[in-house]
C-alpha cells in the first residue's frame, strides 16, 4: 500500500514551516546549511533559496555520509559515493544539518562525526521534513516539518529535482 | 567488478567508469582537514613489496592511512626471498595474523594471482615484473578524464621502451576500453610486434606521434632492462625520441603531458617540459593516493558477501 500523505502545496509548506522554527537559530554571517545528499542537499537548498527571497544569505554544503556509515562491513557492495562539498569554514559557525526523514538516527551520527572533521562549530542544529519516530541513537530533531507515526510502514519523501515530482509517500507492506 | 585487481584486461567500460567516479569523490578528502575518513577502520592492509618502489608504495600508505586501515608494510630484497613456495609461506605466515588484503609487487607476472590462491583476500597487483600496473594505469586514465572531460575519441601518444613497459601495457587495456585512439611511438626494436591487434597503432616518428595528441605519455627509459642489446644508443635514443618543446608544439594547443616517473631528466623527457604548465606529472602522483583509496573501498566493501563463501 502507497499512500501520499503530502502533495507539492504541502511539502512546501512543510519547508516553509521548517524555515520559520530555524529562523530563532539563524544569525547572519554565521550560520551555515549542510544538507546530506540526496534530498537533504536539494531541501536545504530550498530553504536557503526561502530565505534569500527574504533578503538573507546563507552558505549551502553538501555532505555524503557514505564513508562515515556504521555499517560498512555489513552491506553488501561498497555503496556508491556521492560528493561531498564544504567550502567554508565551519569553525565556529552554526550549522543547520538538513535531512528528509529523521528515522534510526544513524545518518544523523555519522553525519555530526563527518563534520566534526571538518572543523569545530558553535552548534548543530538538525532540521529534517519528516520525523517518523525509530530511533536506535539519542539524536532528535530541532526542528521538524511533521511527525508521521509508522509501526511497519516507510516514509519516502521524494523532490522534484531528484524524483521529478514534490511529495511524501507512507508505504507499507508489499510495496515497501 | 572482480574480487582483486590483477590487471586491466579483466575490467569492463562500466568497472572503470565506477574507479573514476569514486576515485573522484576520494580526491576531495585530501584537501579536507582532517585528510581521513574512518570507512575501513579494523580492516588491515598488507603491502607486500618484493621489488623496488617509491612513489608507488608510498602512494598506497597514504591511501591505507587516508582510510584508516590498519597497515602492515613488508619488503624483502628479491634475494632473500625466493619464488615460489617461500612466497606462499610468507602469505601464509601473514595471512595467519588476520589481512583482509594484499597489495603485491614483485618480479615475477602473475604473482599477484599466486597471492590470491593462497591467502583467499582481495589482492591488487602493485606492478608485477613486465607484465601490468593496473593501479598506475587507473590512476593516468582519472588524470586524463579530470582534464578532458571524457576519454573516448581522444588520441593519446605512449613513447618510449613499450616493451619492457608494464605501464604502457595497461594503458592500452584502459584507454582502448574507453575508446581513445592510442598510437604507440619508439625504437622498432622496444615495440613488441604485432602489438597492432591490441587496437593500437604503431608509428617509428615521434612527429607523426605527437601530431595533434590530446595526451604525450613519455615512459621511463628503464636502463635496469637493458641488457639484451635492444636498445640502440643513449645518443640516438635522445635524438629521436625524446619529448621536447618543439615536439610537444605539434600536439594541440590543449595537450597535457604524463610520465609515470621516476623521471631520467633529459633522455625520456627534457625538464622544460617536465615542469611546463601543460604537464600534469606531479597530479598524477595526487591523484594516485585518490585512485588507490577508490580501490580499497571498492575491493575491501563486500561484507556479508564474503563471509558467505
Amino acid at each position: 500500500m502507497k499512500k501520499k500523505i503530502a502533495d507539492q502545496a504541502q511539502v512546501s509548506k512543510l519547508i516553509s514551516e521548517c524555515v520559520e522554527g530555524l529562523s530563532r537559530y539563524l544569525v547572519d554571517g554565521k550560520t551555515v546549511f549542510i544538507g546530506i545528499q540526496t534530498r537533504g542537499a536539494v531541501l536545504a537548498k530550498r530553504m536557503i533559496r526561502e530565505l534569500a527571497a527574504q533578503g538573507r544569505d546563507f552558505p549551502l554544503g553538501i555532505l555524503d555520509i557514505t564513508l562515515y556509515r556504521d555499517d560498512f562491513t555489513q552491506v553488501g557492495k561498497s555503496p556508491v559515493v556521492r560528493e561531498t562539498r564544504i567550502d567554508f569554514d565551519i569553525e565556529d559557525q552554526v550549522v543547520i544539518l538538513v535531512d528528509d526523514v529523521l528515522y534510526t538516527g544513524r545518518t544523523i551520527r555519522a553525519a555530526l562525526d563527518e563534520i566534526t572533521d571538518f572543523g569545530r562549530p558553535r552548534q548543530v542544529k538538525l532540521a529534517v521534513l519528516i520525523d517518523r519516530g525509530g530511533r536506535e541513537l539519542p539524536i532528535q530533531a530541532d526542528v521538524c516539518g511533521q511527525q508521521v507515526k509508522t509501526s511497519d510502514g516507510e516514509v519516502k519523501v521524494m523532490m522534484k529535482e531528484t524524483d521529478g515530482e514534490d511529495a511524501v509517500f507512507l508505504i507499507r507492506g508489499e510495496d515497501k | 567488478m572482480e574480487k582483486s585487481l590483477h590487471d586491466i584486461e579483466n575490467l569492463t567500460r562500466d568497472d572503470l567508469e565506477l574507479i573514476l567516479a569514486t576515485s573522484e569523490q576520494f580526491r576531495e578528502i585530501s584537501e579536507r582537514r582532517v585528510k581521513k575518513v574512518p570507512t575501513l577502520r579494523g580492516k588491515t592492509i598488507c603491502l607486500f613489496f618484493i621489488e623496488n618502489s617509491t612513489r608507488t608504495r608510498i602512494s598506497f600508505e597514504l591511501a591505507a592511512k587516508r582510510m584508516s586501515a590498519d597497515l602492515i608494510n613488508f619488503s624483502a630484497s628479491t634475494s632473500s626471498l625466493q619464488k615460489g613456495e617461500s612466497l606462499t609461506d610468507t602469505v601464509k605466515t601473514i595471512m595467519a595474523m588476520g589481512v583482509d588484503l594484499f597489495v603485491i609487487r614483485h618480479s615475477a607476472p602473475g604473482s599477484s594471482r599466486r597471492v590470491e590462491q593462497v591467502a583467499g583476500v582481495p589482492v591488487i597487483n602493485a606492478g608485477d615484473g613486465p607484465h601490468a600496473h593496473p593501479t598506475q594505469a587507473l590512476l593516468d586514465l582519472f588524470t586524463i578524464y579530470r582534464h578532458k572531460k571524457k576519454i573516448e575519441g581522444l588520441k593519446v601518444a605512449i613513447i618510449g621502451d613499450i616493451y619492457h613497459s608494464r605501464v604502457a601495457r595497461s594503458n592500452i587495456f584502459s584507454l582502448t576500453r574507453m575508446g581513445a585512439e592510442v598510437v604507440l611511438c619508439g625504437p622498432p626494436t622496444l615495440i613488441p610486434r604485432e602489438i597492432e591487434k591490441l587496437g593500437v597503432q604503431v608509428t617509428y616518428s615521434v612527429d607523426e606521434a605527437c601530431k595533434m595528441a590530446d595526451v604525450i605519455m613519455c615512459l621511463r627509459m628503464q636502463l635496469e632492462r637493458q641488457q639484451s642489446g635492444m636498445f640502440p644508443s643513449m645518443r640516438e635514443y635522445i635524438q629521436l625520441y625524446r619529448i621536447d618543446e618543439k615536439r610537444v608544439s605539434l600536439a594541440k594547443d590543449d595537450v597535457i603531458i604524463m610520465h609515470p616517473g621516476p623521471m631520467n631528466r633529459g633522455v625520456e623527457i627534457i625538464p622544460e617540459i617536465a615542469y611546463h604548465h601543460r604537464s600534469v606529472i606531479e597530479e598524477q602522483v595526487t591523484n594516485g593516493v585518490a585512485t588507490r583509496m577508490a580501490l580499497f573501498y571498492l575491493l575491501l566493501g563486500r561484507g556479508n558477501e564474503e563471509t558467505a563463501d
